[in-house]
């Protein structure tokens, strides 16, 4: 007997998950969605395991507030760890009701009965039943009781192999699959045009230039101050509406915008902010006599830089709202939307479409308020809303820029005896769900702003995920500044605070082995007590034929990182060789990864290796830039991530693992990377730079004072 | 309302636009219904929108129709379909290189355009013709490798 948890404790019937709707076919429901992480192919592969089907039977439904369970937002590297956990376990139960009805009705014992690709056998003979013949007589109105068994790892033939990405086939033919692509008979274009900040009015709008400007026949709504461009009929192309929304920027002036001092892009500015400032962990002993060490290391605000803007479509018709959109929670979405326009959940439908990759909180969201604000206004017609390139990197919620001072206390053998990371950083926790949806701020009763707050520490925290370190140290402990005024809007980025704390942690190991005259790879040894950990560090330094001594500041290095993510997700451990003079060459990147039970082995690599590049795309070029008036990095040069040509090999291994739960891997290797990175320049410059991104000016000044 | 002649995919069109400097990745669109050809950032800085024209690997979020007239213009849909799929979309596939898959049309056209003119590039050669296209997922490499599989595949003729 399991105890029902997440999502299956929420959703216990069996037909919110699994359904048989014609003979040969199999429904699966999930609440999770298909974001480019292959998502989808894993949960029909677990499906197909449990329920003992072929996978081709199986469709998959995903991310409709009219179908699926609740299974709040699709992040957090918690897919296949917990939402995987609740279909594994709904197909389990599924199969154990029909196979207790076969054995009622075949008059035998249900140990004697198996399933093979839906056919009931007895002792290996076919019974002429199946899931089939039998659900019209089994209601899967049942509830899930935890009592079905699932089957033994060792058994499984479908969930282990690699299977290819059922989205992907479309995508290389260029299908109409992305929500850009979707049309409705009837739909116009829209745009808004954006409130510069929250509390900002209209003080003028000239009309004349912006119709002037749109070369086509487009209205101008206004409700509160939300502004938009609408297309007065389908004639209207989208290149009068995007022509109006550009000239609106120029031509509708607001008051109340005070102006953001440009000093608060750089991540230093947060240490004269004011906080709200937590401890956790045992107080600090004194260690009269011990060494004590310090370094402070910083992170820019960045960008999820979506590789398109946000879009969505959306229609009110006869009181009911319907939304389509390329969030990653259609349910939080559905009760933004609620709260914000007034209207009760049970006249929302919010359907998940798919969009670019997002890697977190990007415009999704927003895009689909504006689409259901303008909807409202117009009913009857439906509205499509696509943000412009520079709207997604201007007004998009980005990541906090970080600060982590590190101090330790160090034993007579130069290892950490006691350890204190203080972090800085604005919130990591912006997801609507509460209200935050950047259109609504504008309308004439906006929500109430919210609360200074982060992700609680026990959903792995937001500002300080993983910011205690993983090794065995008598006293660890984190204090918090949450910095409630950030210049800009932030909210979740892949890992969130990970990145930012396992750079720290990885890189002060770094500078606390070299102080004691070890070779990284051996001082991570000697303080790893978790043999997870120890042996994710010694396959990858194998992979990579570490090799202790490599003189330093010959222009060549190499470093390593490690972290568990989230403290509670995949355990990853990377290697990094690169080349560093005026800039940085990465020459080969090296992944052991500790994934626990893997579904599908290829898409796991495939999230690991991708995690890998966005992380040295993040420490090597990016930085969200901010003038008096906001974001001012507006497209791709000013905003420059990772081209092919910048991107070394990288080989990822997964390590074999006895666990039967998956570990969540889309974010596992961001930090570790991150750290690998930042050590093995330190290594190839015989200087350390500890604020990233490591830009050629960081790395010149570096060179200059250590000379 | 301006009119143009140009051909797509080996078909010729005429197509009647609002205003001759209407991008052709509009005209793609919404015109010819041709939705592979997708909008990253009309600023023709991330390589979604790209086409040949005339062969040449071109972005077409900002280029005015006017300019195409009487040109010849190939899409992801001109490369090849599930039945009868491009040694590229066979590798893609094979090499399973994506993630999201919206810089994908763009991708499988620039190295349409490599393979094109030198059939048996290197790796950095192929990484510098896929230069002028952005992938945010990370899936680089395997796409790096998806391309030398084609230019194999290819020279070995179609199995």
């Amino acid at each position: 007997m399991t105890a029902l948890t997440g999502a299956l404790a929420e959703h216990p019937a069996l037909d919110q998950w699994v359904g048989f709707p014609a003979p040969g076919q199999v429904t699966i429901l999930t609440g999770k969605v298909e974001i480019g992480q292959g998502v989808l192919t894993a949960m029909r592969q677990l499906a197909a395991e449990e329920l003992d089907v072929a996978p081709a039977r199986i469709a998959i439904e995903a991310g409709d507030t009219d179908r699926t369970p609740n299974e709040g937002f699709t992040a957090g590297s918690q897919s296949m760890q917990f939402g995987g956990v609740a279909l594994r376990q709904a197909c389990a139960e599924v199969r154990a009701l029909f196979i207790s009805h076969a054995a009622q009705k075949l008059g035998c014992g249900a140990d004697e009965l198996a399933v093979v690709d839906g056919r009931i056998l007895r002792k290996g003979v076919a019974t002429g039943e199946d899931y089939w013949t039998l659900a019209s007589a089994i209601s899967l109105a049942a509830e899930a009781t935890g009592a079905a068994r699932r089957k033994p790892a060792s058994t499984y033939q479908v969930v282990g192999e690699n299977a290819a990405r059922l989205d992907l086939p479309a995508k290389v033919f260029g299908a109409p699959v992305f929500v850009h692509d979707m049309t409705l008979p009837g739909m116009v274009h829209a745009r808004a045009v954006r409130q510069p900040r929250r509390g900002a009015t209209i003080a003028s709008i000239d009309q004349a230039a912006i119709h002037r400007a749109a070369r086509g026949p487009v209205d101008i709504v206004r409700h509160g101050n939300f502004l938009a461009i609408v297309g007065a009929d389908e004639t209207a192309d989208e290149t009068a509406v995007e022509a109006a929304a550009v000239a609106a920027e120029t031509h509708v002036t607001w008051a109340g915008v005070e102006p953001i001092n440009p000093a608060r892009q750089h991540a230093n500015s947060l240490l004269q902010q004011p906080t709200i400032d937590r401890t956790v962990g045992p107080a600090a002993a004194s260690a009269p006599g011990a060494t004590h060490y310090e370094a402070t290391y910083s992170r820019a605000y960045l960008g999820h830089a979506s590789i398109a803007p946000s879009c969505a479509l959306a229609e009110f018709r006869d009181g009911h709202l319907t939304v389509w959109t390329h969030a990653q929670g259609v349910f939080p979405l559905r009760a933004a939307l609620a709260q914000s326009l007034e209207l009760d959940p049970k006249n929302i439908s919010v359907r998940h479409v798919q969009g670019p990759g997002c890697y977190g909180h990007n415009g999704a969201d927003d895009a689909a308020a504006d689409a259901a604000i303008i909807a409202m206004q117009r009913p009857g017609t439906p509205i499509r809303v696509r943000w412009r390139r520079a709207e997604e990197f201007a007004f998009e919620p980005v990541s906090s820029a970080m600060v982590v001072k590190v101090r330790a206390a160090l034993d007579a053998a130069g290892r950490p005896a006691d350890w204190t990371a203080e972090i800085w950083s604005g919130t990591h926790s912006a997801r609507p769900g509460s209200g935050n949806l950047l259109g609504a701020q504008a309308l004439p009763a906006p929500p109430p702003d919210h609360a200074p707050h982060d992700v609680p520490d026990a959903g792995g925290g937001g500002a300080v995920r993983n910011a205690t370190p993983l090794y065995a140290i008598p006293a660890k402990r984190f204090i918090h500044h949450l910095v409630p005024d950030t210049p800009v809007r932030t909210s979740a980025l892949r890992g969130l605070g990970a990145m930012p704390n396992v750079f720290a942690i990885e890189c002060f190991i770094d500078e606390l082995a070299e102080r004691a005259g070890e070779d990284p790879v051996a001082y991570r040894l000697a303080i790893a007590a978790d043999p997870r950990v120890r042996g994710v560090i010694g396959r990858v330094a194998a992979m990579a034929g570490w090799q202790a001594g490599l003189p330093s500041g010959s222009g060549r290095g190499r470093g390593i990182g490690v972290a568990r993510y989230k403290d509670r997700a995949a355990y990853a451990a990377v290697v990094v060789e690169l080349e560093a003079d005026e800039t940085i060459r990465l020459l080969k990147m090296w992944c052991a990864a500790d994934a626990g039970l893997v579904i599908n082995p290829d898409g796991a690599i495939n999230q690991l290796e991708g995690g890998m590049i966005q992380a040295a795309s993040w420490v090597l070029r990016e930085q969200v830039q901010i003038d008096s008036a906001g974001i001012a990095s507006r497209d791709w040069e000013t905003y420059p991530v990772l081209r092919f040509s910048e991107v070394p090999e990288i080989t990822v291994e997964l390590l074999p693992s006895a666990d039967d739960v998956p570990l969540g891997v889309g974010e596992a290797t961001a930090g570790p990377t991150a750290a690998a990175i930042g050590n093995a320049v330190a290594h190839a410059l015989g200087a350390r730079i500890r604020d990233l991104p490591l830009t050629r000016e960081r790395i010149m000044a570096t060179l200059l004072s250590s000379e | 309302m301006p009119s143009f002649d140009l051909t797509v995919n080996g078909r010729a069109v005429s197509v009647t636009v609002a205003h001759d400097d209407v991008p052709l990745l509009g005209v793609l669109r919404d015109a010819l219904g041709l939705l592979g050809t997708r909008f990253g950032c009309g600023l023709e800085q991330c390589g979604c929108c790209m086409v040949l024209i005339d062969g040449a690997p071109q972005k077409s979020c900002a280029k005015p129709i006017w300019g195409v007239a009487g040109k010849s213009v190939t899409t992801v849909e001109g490369l090849g379909t599930p039945e009868r799929p491009h040694p590229l979309q066979r590798a893609f596939l094979d090499e399973q290189a994506g993630q999201c898959g919206y810089c994908l049309s763009g991708i499988l056209i620039s190295a349409k355009a490599l393979l094109d003119r030198n059939p048996e590039p290197t790796r950095a050669e192929i990484a510098k013709a896929l230069d002028e296209n952005i992938c945010r997922c990370g899936s680089h490499n395997r796409i790096l490798r998806a391309v030398e599989k084609a230019a194999a595949l290819a020279r070995g003729g179609e199995p």
